[in-house]
């Protein structure tokens, strides 16, 4: 039984509201550290045609169930943090409007390949210490703080930026991770999301780090066990594209491009 | 690689049919390919096994052949021609991209963001392979079944 937005009733009621659509939303709910109970809980809230699931989320947990564990911050796609599976898709639920979905009935589960920390919200541990692993960051001997001439840049030519710069969009989100077939199997891939960036830092010719960050993707369980099923590119809500950069990686370490 | 318990998906998200209508024909050619390798492992097993009966002398050759003379038998040796042929074609077009050809090239991103990799001359080619592995399927089965 669908727990209703009290907007709703009062629109039952005859009070005029602004909305006359509504959605019903099924929240998988989970708290691990208290049982291995796994349910969905039903809620009809209103929406307009911008309403996105998020705004949905935020609604059920003002009006109807404060104990809906979601993750948000910034409401417009640049944090990565409210990444979950929606109508069975990876995606960004601040990024989705309730009405490109098409659908009545939205569903939001935790993103898969992820240890859920409760309801809707995830461990991203491994992600995030896979992408430290790669080293993201310019790795060079000298520095732009020079003792004769002060400070100097490390200049480039747009040509170079844009070798790189699509692979700079990366949010951390983990939506890749979480749709990457390999992930789903594989307890010890470094996952799309680190590739990517390992690319996008190989691709700098700023950077002189290279021979110690394809040392960490070199590796049986690195880049080699991507099979480019693609998932990651089609899910990416920031136009990454962490298949290409991997791609692009490998054929560099084949010695094949440059 | 730091290792994880729990939390991935498994074989559930490998085989869930739902997941080839969410991410495309990428994700069927990915298993299809998964499939036809373990498919092509197990008939390389067994076809070893079979050809050795040639070392127990020529009637017990002949009956291990019959067993691929039935209708079952062909319509088995149709399947390792169509895994055959598919992950043939499959593995020319992943070799390719692998080495980062016909991926697209980097530039700055645009919204709505169409990945590049994930690209007409991909798609094209994951349904050509499928079309020539039923055609060998077809042309096999005419053959057996002539």
């Amino acid at each position: 039984m669908a727990t209703i937005h009290p907007k709703l009733s009062d629109e039952l009621s005859q009070t005029v509201v602004s909305s006359t659509k509504s959605v019903k939303i099924k929240i998988k709910r989970s708290n691990p550290n208290v049982n291995s109970e796994q349910k969905f809980d039903d809620f009809v809230v209103p929406i307009e045609k911008w309403t996105t699931v998020l705004d949905v989320l935020l609604d059920v947990k003002s009006h109807l169930d404060h104990s809906v564990g979601v993750r948000y911050s910034c409401r417009q796609a640049s944090c990565g943090s409210c990444g979950m599976k929606i109508n069975g898709k990876p995606g960004l639920a601040c990024f989705t409007k309730i009405s490109e979905l098409d659908s009545d009935t939205v569903t939001v589960e935790p993103m898969d390949n992820y240890p859920v920390v409760r309801d809707l919200a995830v461990n991203m541990d491994r992600m995030i210490n896979n992408h430290k692993k790669v080293m993201p960051y310019v790795i060079r001997e000298d520095s732009e703080i020079d003792a004769e001439s002060g400070i100097r840049e490390f200049l480039q030519s747009p040509e170079n930026v844009d070798k790189y710069i699509q692979f700079s969009s990366c949010i951390k989100c983990g939506l890749c991770n979480s749709a990457c077939p390999t992930m789903a199997m594989d307890k010890t891939f470094v996952g799309p999301q680190a590739l990517a960036q390992a690319y996008r830092y190989i691709a700098d010719d700023r950077d002189k780090g290279k021979n110690k960050r394809l040392k960490v993707i070199d590796e049986s369980h690195g880049i080699w066990r991507c099979h480019f099923a693609g998932s990651c590119s089609q899910v990416c809500p920031k136009g990454v594209d962490p298949a290409m950069g991997i791609q692009l990686l490998r054929g560099y370490l084949l010695g094949i491009r440059d | 690689m730091e290792r994880e318990t729990g939390a991935r998906e498994g074989l559930k998200g490998w085989l869930n049919p739902s997941k080839i209508g969410k991410f495309g024909i990428e994700r069927l050619a990915w298993l299809l390919m998964r499939l036809t390798g373990l498919g092509l492992l197990a008939y390389f097993i067994g076809h070893i096994y079979e050809t050795s009966h040639i070392l127990d002398g020529k009637a017990v050759w002949d009956k291990s052949l019959e067993m691929t003379q039935t209708t079952e038998g062909h319509l088995f040796l149709a399947l390792v021609i169509g895994m055959c042929v598919f992950h043939t074609g499959n593995g020319i077009r992943l070799m390719i991209a692998q080495m980062g050809y016909g991926i697209g090239k980097a530039e700055r991103p645009d919204y709505p963001y169409k990945p590049q990799s994930i690209n007409m001359k991909g798609k094209a080619c994951i349904y050509a392979t499928l079309g020539m592995a039923a055609l060998a399927m077809w042309y096999g089965m005419a053959v057996m079944f002539a």
